[in-house]
């Protein structure tokens, strides 16, 4: 495999490696948040407020940092994300909610410039570790993205890709059951059942949304990380969504990145409030929107910031 | 009070604006009329020289296969038996006053030097025809054609014209006597090269300038597509990669005849290759086209969308996996059509092949990849050195012939492109 990444030329044991430059922005948030006199932040240094830590843990970022050449968009962040649970990441445009989310799966591998450092673990595999595939990682950890980007080809085929090349279907009818049920699942098949040989970029951009969502849970993934898979949906599919969401939580861990305040309170139990490439706080949902411990949490969902 | 709206501000500029574009528009016009005028005169004069070369005047004889000429000793040899004589003595009936040996010697000029072959074809097809006459259409001399056709000035000197004036008088005479006609000239795509205008065709070209793109695109192809993908998809991008981008961009702006030289030198002194074979016109040709190629596919290559590539990779699927289930599916129509472009470029090409000796006379049509062959491109070259008139007309019809290809060629990228091209 020719996979590469920065991190396979240097071995995963932190951020001490590499003396990024800092970034302009960093004394700005500083400032601000020495503005709030419980604010744990010391000289640059920064602590997430909350409890980043959970009970169960399985997927766990710690002391992450990303770099797209000399920009710092993740710094020092560390979450865990607990089994059967679904955590939120919110924050205003460009504080890193993608970057965060791809680097759980690996995906900021094919960007040239991005270089991740830090330990993630799955269920207690470094995930970044030589030995682990990428491959399987993206079997276990499935990702639905914040464009949708159906493949060319029929909305049958889309949703049997990922199955096909994993082998998960013993034969046709087998197959037929897993397309038929993740379409179901994804709240698309009453839809496109009679056209699933019509190509998939063909459908509506909320269908082409929930097409790929369909196209991600047939692989059956042990985590789901979902970047704003709303954003394109009304409201009776966002709902169709959000019950998937709450179905698919009693099995597996789902990430789900949201600007809707009140989508990440309907589905999340946590929510972790980036800004600026730091995870600023990470609590109970109720506590975030109710009694947020971090000023910029509040400035935030009190729509002050963002 | 000036009026300081958006709206004025805007109407203000319209008439410079609306200038600008009509003088754009009657510039680009001009531009393409221009264009399709230099090209209506070439097509023109290309088919008003090059159409009459596809018809070839025939003279009816009538074939008397006597047993005195062809077997004086009772015993027919297809090898020495003089066929020659019998077109001759059947022109001879017809024209009873030719007696003089210089005479009968112009008389003879009038037919084909084919005819006496077609004598002996005859024979050996079907021996039971000695002794009896056959009517037979013979193609007449080019001499005779190029009368018929309009091509030699009658009024002219004797002297100065390559046919006498005995000669044009005889010819008028068959022509009163309905045994002259033109017809389809097949030789013209069945023969090979030829000292003899008439018997001159370019099946020997053409097969050596297919035998030359078969090894070209065999080679080329899985060549170029897989530079292309391993240079998209895997290579590191580091400053080998825009190292190695410049150089084959650079290769493909190289000269043709400097890969002629470079295959000379290779192929043909190193390697030891048969000289003036389709094998190493090939070869050459391959080197030749393969920037071409690599760069229309690496340019297919990346107009496949990141996100396509990026959804197949977050699936789980390999790298590998990623390039031959999403991005060759959506770039081999584009990989194609440079292909094709490649080829048709190749199919033109007459200087590299000039430096590997496929200049050469070849009258017999090549059977192999390492028979001596020439290309359609180069047979025009030799052709258009002729000083024969009728050579001239061939030669013309040699490039509508090339140009045919071409036109075809061409079509065929954009029928893939249109039929293949997908949206998303
Ligand atoms: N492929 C990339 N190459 C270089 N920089 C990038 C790339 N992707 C993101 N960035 C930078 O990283 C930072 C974080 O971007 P990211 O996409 O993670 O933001 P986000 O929180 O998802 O924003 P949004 O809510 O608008 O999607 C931004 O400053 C962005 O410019
Ligand atoms: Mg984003």
């Amino acid at each position: 495999m020719s996979e590469r990444s920065a991190i396979d030329d240097q071995p995963a044991q932190g951020a001490s490696g590499i003396t990024p430059p800092a970034p302009v922005q960093e004394s700005a948030l500083v400032n601000a948040i020495a503005d709030k006199p419980d604010s744990s932040a010391t000289d640059g240094e920064f602590k997430t407020v909350g409890e980043y830590r959970c009970q169960n843990p399985y997927l766990v970022a710690e002391n992450v940092d990303v770099h797209y050449g000399s920009n710092h968009a993740i710094k020092n962040v560390s979450l865990e994300i607990g089994k059967k649970e679904v955590i939120a990441l919110i924050g205003p445009s460009g504080c890193g909610k993608s970057t965060f989310l791809r680097c759980l799966n690996r995906m900021n591998d094919s960007i040239e410039s991005a270089v991740v450092s830090g330990d993630i673990r799955l269920d207690g595999e470094d995930i970044y570790s030589k030995s682990l595939d990428p491959v399987v990682l993206r079997a276990r950890v499935g990702i639905v993205f914040q464009k949708p980007n159906p493949f060319p080809k029929s909305i049958y085929d889309n949703v049997a890709y990922g199955p096909r090349i994993h082998g998960l279907a013993a034969d046709r009818a087998e197959l037929d059951e897993i397309v038929h049920s993740s379409l179901e699942r994804a709240g698309l098949l009453e839809e496109v059942k009679d056209r699933l040989d019509d190509p998939g970029t063909g459908l509506s951009g909320g269908q082409q949304q929930r097409l790929c969502i369909a196209r991600t849970i047939a692989i059956n993934p042990e985590v789901i990380l979902m970047d704003e898979p709303c954003s394109a949906l009304d409201p009776i599919a966002t709902a169709k969504v959000e019950d998937l969401m709450d179905q698919l939580a009693q099995e597996y861990s789902i990430v789900i990145v949201t600007h809707s305040m009140q989508q990440a309170a309907r589905v999340s139990r946590r929510v972790a409030y980036f800004h600026l490439g730091h995870l600023i706080e990470v609590n109970d949902t109720d506590t975030v929107f109710t009694n947020p411990e971090h000023k910029l949490t509040e400035d935030y969902i009190t729509g002050r910031i963002g | 009070m000036t009026d300081n709206s958006t709206k004025a501000k805007v109407e203000k500029g319209l008439a410079r604006r609306r200038r600008n574009e009509l003088i754009f528009r009657s510039a680009g016009m001009l531009a393409t009329t221009v264009g399709v005028l230099f090209l209506g005169v070439f097509f023109f004069t290309l088919i008003q020289n090059g159409s009459s070369a596809f018809q070839q005047s025939f003279v009816l004889v009538d074939l008397e296969f006597s047993e005195d000429i062809l077997a004086p000793d009772g015993e027919l040899d297809l090898e020495y038996a003089n066929f020659d004589a019998i077109p001759r003595n059947a022109l001879r009936a017809k024209f009873p006053d030719v007696t003089s040996r210089s005479e009968r010697r112009e008389l003879n000029r009038l037919l084909s030097i084919s005819a006496g072959y077609i004598a002996r074809d005859m024979i050996e097809d079907d021996p039971e025809l000695l002794g009896q006459t056959v009517q037979v259409w013979v193609p007449a001399a080019s001499t005779v054609d190029m009368l018929l056709k309009g091509n030699i000035d009658r009024e002219i000197v004797e002297s100065l014209r390559p046919i006498s004036d005995k000669q044009i008088a005889w010819v008028d005479e068959l022509v009163s006597n309905e045994r002259v006609r033109k017809q389809f000239n097949t030789a013209l795509f069945t023969n090979g090269d030829s000292r003899e205008p008439e018997l001159a065709g370019i099946r020997g070209a053409l097969m050596g300038s297919f035998y030359m793109l078969l090894v070209t695109v065999v080679l080329s192809l899985p060549i170029g597509a897989a530079a292309a993908i391993y240079l998209e998809e895997l290579a590191p991008k580091n400053k080998w990669a825009d190292l190695i981008e410049v150089n084959i961009n650079n290769l493909a702006a190289v000269p043709s005849i400097v890969f002629g030289l470079l295959g000379l030198s290779i192929f043909v002194n190193w390697a030891s290759l048969p000289r003036s074979a389709p094998l190493v016109g090939g070869l050459v040709l391959a080197l030749l086209t393969l920037p071409v190629i690599i760069i229309a596919s690496r340019a297919a290559i990346k107009a496949v969308p990141p996100s396509i590539r990026e959804a197949a990779l977050g699936l789980g699927a390999s790298k590998m996996q990623v390039v031959f289930h999403h991005v060759l599916p959506l770039a081999l129509p584009g990989m194609l059509t440079g292909t094709i472009i490649g080829m048709s470029r190749a199919l033109g090409e007459s200087a590299p092949l000039l430096m590997i000796g496929m200049v050469a006379f070849i009258v017999d049509v090549p059977q192999g990849l390492s028979d001596p062959a020439t290309a359609l491109p180069v047979q025009i070259y030799l052709w258009a050195d002729s000083p024969e008139r009728a050579f001239a007309e061939r030669t013309s019809a040699a490039i509508i012939v090339l140009l045919g290809f071409l036109l075809l060629m061409n079509l065929t990228a954009v029928i893939i492109r249109k039929r293949m091209e997908r949206k998303w």
